[in-house]
């Protein structure tokens, strides 16, 4: 294969992915150091510290049950801001159309943008529009940035998972991969399936409340459950160790990845948290997720269990310890 | 008169290397060298064994040819050299302490009790009558128990076994069979057998006894071996056989026996001789045997299964245990299904609690793990499906010296091998690496291995598959150049490499799945090729593998990949009971899967074709352990009729030969329907593949001029397929080579990377 190249699997979330920022993006453009590897950076400015994340948004399709691309751009940066401990303040939006799109369909996705932007109390305060000719862009990509401030005395960093902690996730896995595929592929299920897309600062505004104890907050997007763990596990030189009956998983997606040979645990989220919770205050934390209309199904799913160079495992039903790694692109078959 | 003697006698210097410490080759080269009345010495060395004797020419003489005919039995010479000195003098001939120097020279795998030491067993007058841990310099565990280098008491598990003098006399006697015996121990001094109960605490009574008498009331027994526990259960009982499988959750994978003697197998299963040398060997190997009529073994044992695989007692403590009880127990490894062998007593009395009744156990500690070795036998010659005790860390000699490789092998069924030299060393089988376990015994191993052999790799070598655990685990390797190795050239030079071979050969890989150089998963592959490059002459046609590993298991999603072929959307009307039991959403699912590649890579797959015919055929559409479908599809083959080929194609595209098989499954398909009996289907299923890789070949061969076939990949641990590939090629001219040594499937597959590493210019 041309190492020239860029594969699909290098904006997988994996492990392709993860090489091409680290050997080529992050050098050259930045240089920050894993530990600042987050959702968003954070940036101190007069003795204020600001939050600062872009994201951009191709999914096919544009629209599908739970949400559209201008839901998953407004609350996928709302939600990196968060996932800092930052209270979202302002975002820009650029959009880049394809000569032919349907106005109608963009109008309905603006609406649905301004809807979420102001649900989550974000504004939106500046923008682009491109066109570019047909079958250069498909329909619509969507770039967002965003700005918020934290407040002092907030310290959430993948860095900061230690041995003991518990890892908690405010809900279900894999509702929005499944709903999106099953939406593209014209899958027929026999339940219907939604995108989990929603915006997570209301929840986070509550969990900060526990202070210190709250060590870590990251959105399992693409890559899922397993990716973003391994990450945070890198990041903070431990292992996690998941048990495999404590994951929220709706039984419709269940049986889907099961007839797919799809792992739920790689399948993409747009409306989950996962937080790393000192383990005295893991189960108020868990209590006041439960409140929350975004965290009914929350569930402590695992463990911060040792100290390594960042391991995952996972237990399975049966009591056997499975090896949980980010995979280089798509899920491939392992059995010879 | 005098004098004229003292002319004519020698001095010559020895340096004997291969597995000759820790195998009594000291006191053997002691009275060998007394029986000529030579003068000198022996010592070990870093290396082997160094010797310098002088005496009379012909004596010289004499002494130098028996020593490799005469060799203690566990001594394996690779490299004998004899050079000439000055004569010196001197009187008597000497054992001398090892010049300490790096110890480079072999361990002796675990092997069974030997003959001198099983007749003092069962010898009352014995002062080790029935102790469970006799041993000498001929006979007893090595590789499972050594913790370091060199091969000395203190550096295995016996260190903590003080001997008492009565040990200790026979340990420092030249003359004994226990000179230098590093496991000697007796029942004063050494391990101490116990019988415990599920919960902690010992049972009263003889361990022995009372293990005998829980077997006979049905009861499941954990028992300590060589490298791991074991799970016994009387192999007549089929209560208990059934009750070990719920307890095991192991639903329908065979169970192995071991049996009393040869003649309690022959009550059970079809021995030939080479079978019986095989099963009495010192490494006391699984030997698969067909199955007698009428045979007095629990049903559940081997279920929809032809064969057993049975092994003979492999230590003093299964002696025991079986002489004069039982014919044959189960002695299934002792674990939790897809779980690795349990090996220290802790964690076993925690894993096997739920399942085993009582633990057989001692206090002499298992070092390294290591799994029961299976074979079966393929034309006169050993075929493994798993290399591990009794063979490891045996060398597997390479066709010629290269750099120092550690090859880290595939994922399931894992093992990874080191070479020096001119020989490579695969480990015991380690398992499944997605088992977070496994995955970290995976670097015990190479540790281990590297200390025992005492080399520092210069290069590490890993499989193409971007997943693997295994290509992660070399990622992590830092400081030293590495090689990622196409999975099926890897299988490829392995059996070029066991074979001696150079140059360019036809590689017959057939296998389950491997990562392929376009990204596709190959598996029933033809390349052209040696141990520096590989060309991909042809392969399998393309189909979806729908679902990626979920389809290995649920072969029913290979039956339609491939009736998709021929039948389209129209394919789940056919009346075949593998797609009737697909449920309405899973079939609209599985047929968009197919039409759009839906988490479904492109694959040509061999394994997965068996699949696909086991399913059609009604044989098993789902799975409950690795291989299942091909194995029980190759069972009903036996009982069928030969016939004529089913119809398939062959094209080129690309410059590269594809075998079509959609013809096929269609024929066989229609056949089925007409009402044709499926033994005799699967019969000339198995003739067709063969039939059809052969013409393959034959137009490789054309193109090429090569006309040597090397066959590899897991798909040749079937028998029946193999023997119509290798007698068809044979008949049309071409030299066959399969493997004898390492197994067709991925636990052979690290020797060929080693190899492929070896040769190139990274
Ligand atoms: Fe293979
Ligand atoms: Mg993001
Ligand atoms: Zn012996
Ligand atoms: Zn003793």
């Amino acid at each position: 294969m041309d190492k020239d190249l860029i594969l699909l699997g290098h904006g997988s979330g994996g492990k392709l992915s993860h090489q091409l920022l680290d050997e080529l993006i992050i050098p050259t453009l930045s240089g920050v150091s894993v530990a600042g590897q987050n959702d968003a950076a954070v940036v101190e400015h007069n003795g204020q510290r600001l939050a600062f994340t872009t994201d951009s948004y191709v999914v096919d399709p544009i629209f599908f049950p739970g949400g559209n691309i201008g839901t998953l751009a407004v609350n996928g940066t709302v939600n990196d801001l968060a996932m800092m401990g930052a209270r979202p303040l302002f975002m820009s939006v650029g959009l880049i159309l394809e000569e032919g799109m349907s106005r109608r369909e963009l109008a309905a996705i603006l609406a649905s943008m301004r809807e979420a932007a102001d649900g989550a109390g974000i504004a939106i305060v500046t923008g682009d529009t491109k066109v570019v000719p047909r079958g250069k862009a498909d329909r619509l990509f969507i770039n967002t940035s965003g700005v918020g401030v934290v407040e002092n005395g907030v310290e959430i960093n993948g860095c900061k998972a230690r041995v003991g902690d518990r890892v908690i996730i405010n809900g279900t896995i894999g509702d929005h991969g499944i709903a999106v595929l099953a939406a593209r592929e014209g899958l027929e299920l026999s339940t219907d399936i939604e995108s989990d897309c929603a915006a997570l600062n209301g929840l986070v505004a509550e969990l900060l409340k526990e202070g210190d104890a709250l060590r870590v907050l990251r959105d399992p997007t693409r890559g899922g459950v397993a990716t973003t763990l391994k990450e945070i596990a890198i990041q903070s030189g431990v292992t996690v160790t998941l048990r495999e009956e404590s994951l929220p998983l709706k039984n419709g997606v269940k049986g889907v990845c099961s007839i797919l040979g799809l792992d739920p645990l790689y399948v993409a989220n747009e409306g989950k948290l996962l937080a790393i919770v000192a383990p005295e205050r893991a189960d108020a934390a868990l209590d006041r997720m439960c409140q929350h209309p975004l965290g009914r199904d929350a569930a402590i799913i695992g463990e911060v269990t040792g100290a390594s160079d960042g391991r995952v495992q996972l237990e399975t039903a049966v009591g056997g310890m499975r090896g949980v790694e980010m995979l280089a692109g798509e899920q491939l078959p392992r059995i010879c | 008169l005098l004098t004229d003697k003292a002319y004519t006698i020698k001095r010559i210097r020895l340096e004997i290397e291969g597995i000759v410490q820790g195998v009594g080759f000291r006191p053997f080269i002691y009275r060998l060298a007394a029986r000529h009345r030579l003068r000198g010495w022996v010592r070990n060395t870093g290396r082997g064994v160094l010797v310098e004797s002088e005496g009379e020419p012909a004596d010289l003489e004499r002494f130098l040819a028996e020593i490799t005919p005469e060799a203690p039995p566990l001594a394996v010479i690779s490299a004998l050299s004899c050079t000439e000195l000055a004569p010196m003098g001197g009187a008597g001939f000497a054992i001398l302490a090892s010049d300490g120097g790096e110890s480079r020279a072999m361990i002796s795998p675990d092997c069974d009790v030997c003959p001198d030491c099983l007749a003092e067993l069962f010898d009352p007058a014995d002062r080790r009558y029935r102790y469970p841990f006799i041993t000498c310099t001929n006979c007893g565990p090595r590789y499972s128990i050594i913790t370091g280098t060199p091969y000395d008491r203190p550096f295995t598990t016996m260190a903590p076994f003080a001997m008492c003098p009565a040990c200790r006399a026979e340990y420092d006697d030249p003359a004994s069979r226990r000179f230098h015996a590093q496991p000697n121990a007796c029942p004063v001094c050494g391990p101490r057998l116990r019988l415990t109960g599920a919960a902690e605490g010992e049972i009263a009574g003889d361990p022995l006894d009372e293990a005998v008498r829980l077997l006979r009331e049905g009861g499941i027994l954990a028992v300590k071996g060589v490298g791991g526990y074991h799970l016994a259960v009387d192999a007549g009982n089929e209560e208990g056989v059934r009750e070990l499988r719920r307890r095991k959750q192991r639903d329908e994978k065979p169970f192995a026996l071991m049996a009393s003697n040869l003649a309690a197998i022959a009550g059970f299963a079809q021995v030939d001789d080479t079978e019986a040398r095989l099963l009495s060997g010192t490494e006391r190997p699984i030997v698969l045997l067909r199955k007698r009529e009428g045979h007095a073994i629990a049903p559940s044992v081997a279920p929809a299964n032809g064969y057993f695989g049975v092994m003979l007692p492999a230590t003093p403590l299964h002696h025991l245990l079986l002489r004069d009880t039982f014919d044959a127990l189960v002695m299934t490894s002792g674990n939790v299904t897809d779980e690795p062998i349990a090996f220290r007593d802790e964690e076993a009395r925690n894993r096997l609690a739920g399942i085993a009744d009582a633990f057989l156990c001692h206090d002499r500690e298992i070092h390294t793990r290591v799994d029961d070795s299976v074979l079966r036998l393929f034309r006169g010659n050993p075929l493994f499906l798993r290399r591990s005790r009794g063979y490891v860390p045996r060398g597997i000699l390479l066709p010629v010296a290269q750099k120092n490789v550690l090859a880290v092998g595939a994922e399931l069924k894992a093992a990874v091998c080191l070479t020096r030299g001119d020989q490579a060393f695969l480990s015991q089988h380690i398992g499944d690496l997605q088992n977070a376990a496994t995955l970290a015994s995976l670097d015990e191993s190479v540790a281990h291995l590297q200390r025992l052999l005492d080399v520092q790799p210069e290069m590490v070598a890993h499989d193409l598959h971007p997943d693997y655990m295994s290509t992660a685990y070399a990622g992590s390797i830092t400081g030293l150049p590495v090689l990622a190795v196409q999975h099926h050239h890897a299988h490829l030079a392995a059996c070029m490499a066991e074979n001696g071979l150079e140059g360019e050969t036809i590689g017959v890989i057939f296998d389950g799945t491997g990562y392929g150089t376009d990204g596709a998963i190959w598996g029933g592959e033809f390349l052209l090729g040696d141990y520096r490059e590989f060309k991909r002459a042809g392969h399998f046609r393309y189909v979806p593998l729908p679902g990626g590993d979920t389809a290995v298991r649920e072969p029913f999603r290979m039956a339609a990949a491939w009736l998709h072929r021929t039948y389209g959307a129209k394919l789940f009307s056919l009346p075949l009971p593998c797609l009737a039991e697909v449920g309405e959403t899973e079939r609209g699912i599985l047929l968009r899967m197919l039409e759009r590649g839906i988490n479904s890579p492109p694959t040509s797959s061999c394994g997965r074709l068996f699949d696909a015919a086991a399913a059609i055929l009604g044989v098993r559409s789902r799975i409950s352990y690795e291989g299942q479908a091909a194995i029980e599809l190759e069972a009903l083959a036996e009982e069928g009729a030969p016939g004529a080929p089913f119809p398939f194609a062959i094209t080129t595209e690309d410059g590269r030969l594809v075998l079509d098989f959609a013809p096929l499954f269609a024929a066989m398909t229609e056949e089925l329907l007409a009402g044709v009996p499926v033994a005799d289907l699967a019969r000339r299923f198995h003739a067709t593949i063969a039939l059809a890789a052969v013409e393959v070949c034959e137009r490789v061969r054309d193109a090429s001029g090569v006309s040597r076939v090397a066959l590899s990949g897991g798909v040749f641990q079937n028998k029946l397929l193999s023997e119509e590939m290798v007698e068809l090629l044979a008949a049309r001219g071409f030299d066959v080579c399969t493997h004898r040594l390492v197994p067709p499937n991925d636990g052979g597959l690290a020797l060929g990377q080693a190899v492929i590493a070896g040769w190139s210019d990274v």
